[in-house]
């Protein structure tokens, strides 16, 4: 369900450096997280330098995409405009199984169905044609 | 051993009304700074070409700015640091340490905006989400998720304690009521005359679950500042000066990701209380009151915790009861805090500690105050901490 950027009026990143990478290899259906080269370690925010061993060099790594919901807030009125038709919606934090956590939503689930520990998957909005956003839904087998 | 304990001190203090709504233009914060730094440069008894060391608060009017408006022709000494509302803190911190260096002899340390007038939270974080918390991080990472305001972001941090530890809505509301009974005795409080039952908090529409009306702070209109000085030279000052005993800053790890953290309760203060408390040579016992900066309300029941005055996890019953109210074993915000006085930046903390500690607040006098501490808490939890004496 690609949308043209004139038609999605909710915030994006902006598309430059890590960033950019980030949200290409979601593109093409793949949640990477940056692996450190020097101690294996995984990580995100992206960051330029591995803060545990120092090394600069890392590639990206393609995760599970399984993981599981942690914590999340039940926005009922929401602050920014673009999210207004959305309420209640539920930003959430999903540890994945790598190790690593990420802000996210839940999606096809209602809001009083959300429990900690919930195990989840990736899903894959193309919001625009530039940009896929990284969801998450529940595994329920 | 410390150099700074005991070396410098407050000796003026100074605040506008807080209000919701103003007269005049709110572009910036320019005139409602000066006013509060008018007030609190006459409290201390000396004239604006005394001052000599200014640090603003960060994303406020800088410094020569506020000398030029104030007559300050040689200004020895400014710095600003990008802690957001942990800034008075750590600028009481740089003051102290100017003072004692002998970089400056009387430092001005202002705040105050048109929070409510002027730009709001909710337009900024449309025209410029880069200059919030967690800067592009933010911008790229949380807000494509409709994480986008601090109301939504600290109550994954609520929810996280409640879920891990069993802490109850009932126990966010007893910050709130407890606040909101300390501002009935605070006429310049927002919500005087406004009291707040638990009934009335539980009933409060919720804004991002488990947050409540209620469980946010107040954006408002206000300035305040306030000037420091070594102990030697107050003693030709009029005021009964306020003593520095101990100050510190901390930042949680990664400070600018609030849920990559390996430990996803650390604040700055989790490290910068302990370090404050020695210099100050006490410990959380001592403490007799506490003005702890408040944006919701689990942000004062973590920062409890994490400062010590209880085990982590044990913040939610240690509110309870009436132990943080006047009256209790410490009492937390006597003016009402940002959630029931008015959300100036937390520097209306450091006014209403000052206050308590010369003996003038008033029907909210804690009695026999001889130490309280102000927290900061800025961003996605850096933290400042000052322990203050008479």
């Amino acid at each position: 369900m690609t949308r043209e950027a004139a038609d999605y009026h909710k915030p994006l990143p902006v598309m430059e450096g890590m960033t950019k990478e980030f949200y290409e290899n979601c593109s093409r259906g793949e949640l990477c997280f940056q692996r450190c080269s020097g101690c294996e370690k995984l990580r995100h925010v992206p960051t330029l330098r591995c803060a545990r061993c120092g090394s600069w060099d890392w590639q990206w790594s393609a995760s599970t995409g399984r993981g599981k919901l942690v914590t999340w807030t039940v926005v009922r009125r929401p602050m920014h405009p673009d999210f207004a038709d959305d309420a209640p919606y539920a930003p959430a934090v999903i540890e994945l199984d790598d190790g690593v956590r990420m802000v996210s939503w839940v999606v096809d689930c209602a809001a009083d169905d959300l429990c900690a520990g919930m195990p989840v998957e990736v899903v894959f909005d193309h919001v625009t044609s530039e940009v896929t956003l990284p969801k998450f839904r529940r595994v329920t087998s | 051993m410390s150099a700074l304990q005991g070396k410098a001190c407050i000796v003026g203090i100074g605040n506008t009304p807080y209000r919701r709504g103003t007269d005049g233009p709110v572009d910036t914060s320019l005139r409602i700074e000066l006013e509060a730094c008018e007030a609190a440069i006459a409290d201390a008894g000396l004239r604006p070409s005394d001052i000599d060391g200014i640090l603003p608060f960060y994303g406020l009017s800088i410094a020569e700015v506020l000398a030029v408006n104030l007559g300050v022709e040689d200004l020895k000494y400014q710095a600003t640091s990008h802690v957001g509302g942990a800034g008075p803190g750590a600028s009481l911190a740089n003051a102290a340490m100017a003072v004692e260096a002998g970089l400056a002899s009387h430092v001005l340390i202002p705040g105050g905006w048109y929070g409510f007038s002027g730009r709001r939270v909710r337009q900024i974080i449309v025209q410029d989400p880069h200059t919030m918390s967690g800067g592009m991080n933010a911008r790229d990472f949380y807000f494509p998720f409709g994480l986008t305001a601090p109301v939504q972001w600290f109550s994954f941090v609520a929810r996280w304690h409640m879920n891990e530890f069993g802490t109850k809505p009932e126990q966010l509301g007893a910050v709130a009521v407890a606040q909101r009974k300390h501002a009935q005795l605070n006429p310049n409080a927002l919500m005087n005359g406004k009291p707040l039952s638990m009934q009335d908090y539980l009933a409060s529409p919720m804004i991002s679950d488990p947050y409540r009306l209620f469980d946010c702070s107040l954006e408002a209109d206000g300035g305040a500042a306030f000037v420091v000085t070594s102990l030697e030279r107050a003693r030709d000052l009029p005021q009964k000066p306020v003593k520095l005993l101990g100050v510190a800053q901390g930042q949680p790890y990664p400070a600018d990701d609030l849920v990559g953290r390996e430990d996803v309760f650390q604040l700055g203060q989790t490290s910068a209380a302990p370090r404050a408390f020695e210099m100050a040579g006490i410990t959380p016992q001592d403490v007799d009151f506490a003005e702890i900066y408040d944006p919701f309300t689990f942000q004062v029941i973590q920062q409890l915790e994490e400062m010590g005055f209880c085990k982590r996890g044990e913040g939610g019953p240690f509110v309870e009861g009436g132990r943080i109210e006047l009256g209790g074993e410490l009492p937390v915000n006597t003016h009402g805090g940002l959630l029931s006085e008015a959300h100036v930046l937390g520097m209306n903390h450091y006014i209403e500690a000052v206050r308590q500690l010369r003996g003038e607040a008033g029907e909210r006098q804690v009695e026999n105050a001889e130490i309280g501490i102000v927290t900061g808490f800025g961003d996605f939890g850096d933290g400042a901490i000052a322990v203050l004496g008479r």
